[in-house]
């Protein structure tokens, strides 16, 4: 017997091992995914709900749930961001409507989005909305403010246990967007774009 | 084998002990296992001074509430750096060392598997830490988000924060590199008659840790890697803007970062499971049995890891999962702390130096264990999380568990390293000075994270103020305490008259103990003959 074959072997069965290692780290990330909607019943996706779903809605009067909102800007973002309510109780199956104001204190037009999410993670999957500024890119011209809505509701088959629920938001720089949306506001003005950066 | 008869064998070399000459090309090409195990914990007592120099600052900081020494970007810098070069620049090498040393020594091995692999795993090393190290004088500064990265935090730097990645890069392929040797050397090179169940539990409990390595070392580079990609081209796997969860990180991270715990505890299991017994002047007890919760211990560890995240807002089934695995590592782990109880029980004990540490590793590291069950339930968590309660789980079982047991093993095997004795006194009193001082500095830790003191701060409240001078004033006293320890090795090495035996200790047994002190160069050429009752733990049927 050769020692040496042997000490090869184990180095390639090592080295496999560690490949695919290093291959299983990446795979976590579509895994992560699949475990939360799939198992865990987290609702990762933003989308807005299917409008038939609203048709066959029946409010669920004897119960109240309180939700309510926050909102966070990220810092390299120059907005101001708030909810015109910090929360309210609904009934689940009626779907409600809030606003939120957000003001651009920069000097620039800034494209912006809005990331959500819910608290318990297992109320997500339970948490419907019709619209919501989230959904698309919003663009804020310099010192401009608007009021957005978002038209949500509350799945009656929520656990009982969750009697509050939690929507958060935070608003981050589309960076690629704004760099275009200024590209293209200087060729209508007929000034050189500013250089990058 | 090439070399049947030793005598042909010596005719190659001008005498027994044959070394290369001149220092660069002893040490900087050396492919011997002796060598390179010394590089190893030359090394990891060098990064012990310097991330314990850091430590010192921390403690200096927060002798007193309010800011007194340095700016609180230098002080996250100081917390950061400490622990990343703590556990991948002192301990983890440390036991690479020893691994390198002692494993062939313990089989009647005449090397490593890959020699020349050895020495490049190790000469990454210096190169990570430099490029790690570096950084503190870049703009920017070093990493600054604490050892475990966690985004976007560990990306608001700048383009150090690619030194950072690229210094964990290196230090995994060197790990990934010295742990494929060791399987190597285990599996292949064993002397004949030293089957898998007759090696020593050290021997055992580096091959289980290999595997460890080898599994969960790619994942870190897995997630250094998206962050790198993250930072500097553009892609979104941790970041929220972009579609990506932050929170992935932190599972990706912990599925490397629990196993690696324990990475860093048993090869220090191995360790008292060989000291006890000889200073017990018995066989360790429940021999297989203490392989086997080294191997379920393993196996658990990588089931467990979101104990780290209870309060991240996982769904309850998660976080009764996780709850209950965690708590189910205490079972092993209590098997081996009966069984090393067991082994003393009725033996007929002295207490040098190795004994020393290796008993206040068995007391101090169930403490941590304990302290890390209490981690584990989730209610009380949501209080611990972030306080040094946590911080002072994990200095007793990193601090009192591995580097008191890589201390026991110094002192254990230095003579058949260097073939002196060291000094009997001086080893006692380093070890009386570090084990009181080493309570002094994390026993308050508990109660000021009980009371609310969060980690990773350089001000806290008033309140706060005196377990946090009591802890300091330990933290100087421990850090002093080491440069006895220090002293005691050079005195050993270089002037202690006192020669050693080849057995060295009256109750030692195993190859190790029949090799001439100090360990010639090259051993074992010749495979020993291996006697079942010259085994460090006897009988071996049970
Ligand atoms: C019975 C055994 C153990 C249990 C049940 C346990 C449990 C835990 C838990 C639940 C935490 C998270 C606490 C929190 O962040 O709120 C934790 C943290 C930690 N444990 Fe353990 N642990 C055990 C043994 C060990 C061992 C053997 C080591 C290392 C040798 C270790 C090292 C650590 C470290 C380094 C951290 C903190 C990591 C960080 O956040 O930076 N633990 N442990
Ligand atoms: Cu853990």
């Amino acid at each position: 017997m050769n020692a040496g074959n042997r000490n090869l072997g184990v180095l390639k069965t090592a080295g496999v091992v560690v490949a695919c290692a290093f291959l299983f780290g990446f795979a976590m990330v579509p895994l992560y995914r699949v475990v939360c909607e799939h198992v865990l019943g987290i609702k990762l996706a933003p989308g807005a709900v299917d409008r038939s779903r609203v048709a066959g809605l029946v409010e669920d009067a004897g119960r109240t749930v309180r939700v309510q909102f926050v909102t966070g800007v990220n810092s390299k973002l120059p907005w101001s961001f708030t909810p015109e309510l910090s929360s309210v109780e609904v009934h689940p199956g009626k779907l409600t409507e809030v606003w939120f104001d957000a003001t651009n204190n920069g000097g620039e037009a800034i494209v912006g989005n809005a990331v959500p999410s819910i608290a318990p993670s297992e109320a997500s999957a339970f948490f419907n909305k019709t619209e919501c500024f989230c959904f698309t890119e919003q663009v804020l011209q310099a010192g401009e403010s608007r009021r957005m809505p978002v038209r949500f509701y509350v799945d009656p088959q929520l656990p009982r246990a969750v009697r509050e629920l939690t929507l958060s938001y935070t608003f981050y720089a589309n960076e690629a967007a704004t760099v275009r949306l200024s590209a293209e506001q200087h060729t209508k003005t007929g000034s050189p774009p500013p250089a990058a950066g | 084998m090439a070399a049947a008869n030793p005598a042909i064998d010596h005719d190659a070399h001008d005498d027994h002990d044959h070394k290369p000459q001149g220092f660069l090309h002893r040490w900087l090409f050396t492919t011997n296992h002796k060598d390179i195990g010394t590089l190893y914990l030359v090394f990891s007592l060098l990064m012990f001074f310097v991330g314990g120099t850091m430590a010192m600052i921390i403690r200096a900081e927060l002798f007193k509430p309010g800011m007194q020494l340095v700016q609180p970007e230098f002080f996250n810098e100081m917390t950061s750096m400490h622990a990343l070069i703590m556990i991948f620049g002192a301990v983890m090498p440390a036991f690479v060392g020893l691994g390198n040393w002692m494993i062939p020594l313990m089989i009647g091995a005449p090397d490593m598997a890959l020699p020349r692999m050895n020495n490049w795993s190790f000469w990454i090393l210096p190169f990570a830490f430099f490029l790690l190290i570096s950084e503190i004088w870049m703009p920017g500064g070093g990493p600054q988000g604490g050892w475990t990265m966690y985004p976007p935090l560990s990306l608001e730097g700048g383009t150090n924060v690619a030194f950072m990645i690229f210094a964990v890069h290196l230090m995994g392929i060197s790990s990934i590199m010295g742990a494929i040797n060791i399987i190597a050397t285990i599996l292949n090179m064993r002397a004949p008659g030293m089957d898998l169940l007759k090696m020593p539990v050290f021997v055992w409990s580096w091959l289980i840790t290999a595997f460890l390595l080898i599994a969960v070392m790619p994942v870190l580079a897995g997630a250094v890697t998206m962050l790198l990609t993250d930072k500097f081209f553009g892609t979104s796997f941790f970041n929220a803007a972009g579609g990506g969860d932050p929170v992935m990180f932190q599972h990706i991270f912990w599925f490397f970062g629990h196993p690696e715990v324990y990475i860093m505890i048993l090869p220090a299991f191995g360790i008292v499971s060989e000291i006890i017994p000889t200073f017990s002047r018995k066989p360790i007890f429940g021999y297989q049995a203490m392989v086997y919760a080294i191997a379920s211990i393993a196996f658990l560890s990588f089931i467990v890891w979101a104990h780290h995240m209870f309060s991240v807002g996982m769904p309850l089934g998660g976080e009764l999962y996780f709850m209950y695995a965690t708590m189910l590592i205490a079972i092993p782990t209590g098997v081996k702390v009966f069984n090393w109880v067991s082994t003393m029980w009725g033996g007929s004990m002295t207490f040098e130096t190795p004994m020393l540490f290796a008993i206040a590793f068995v007391i101090l590291f169930t403490i941590g264990g304990f302290s890390g069950v209490m981690c584990a339930i989730v209610p009380a968590d949501f209080q611990y999380q972030d306080t040094y309660f946590v911080v002072a789980h994990f200095h007793y079982v990193l601090v009192t568990g591995a580097v008191f047991a890589i201390m026991a093993s110094t002192y254990y095997w230095l003579p058949k390293w260097c073939g002196n004795m060291y000094s009997e006194r001086w080893g006692k009193i380093h070890f009386w000075s570090s084990v009181i001082s080493v309570n002094v500095l994390f026993f308050p830790q508990h109660f000021l994270g009980l009371a609310g003191m969060p980690r990773r701060i350089p001000d806290y409240n008033v309140a706060f103020a005196d377990f946090n001078m009591i802890s300091s004033i330990g933290g100087f006293w421990f850090g002093a305490s080491q440069l006895i320890f220090v002293g005691v090795v050079i005195h050993a090495v270089y002037f202690s008259k006192n020669r050693a035996t080849t057995q060295v200790w009256e109750g030692a047994h195993g190859l190790e103990w029949t090799v001439p002190s100090p360990a010639p160069h090259h051993t074992f050429t010749v495979p020993p003959v291996i006697r079942d009752d010259a085994l460090a733990h006897g009988d071996v049927t049970h």
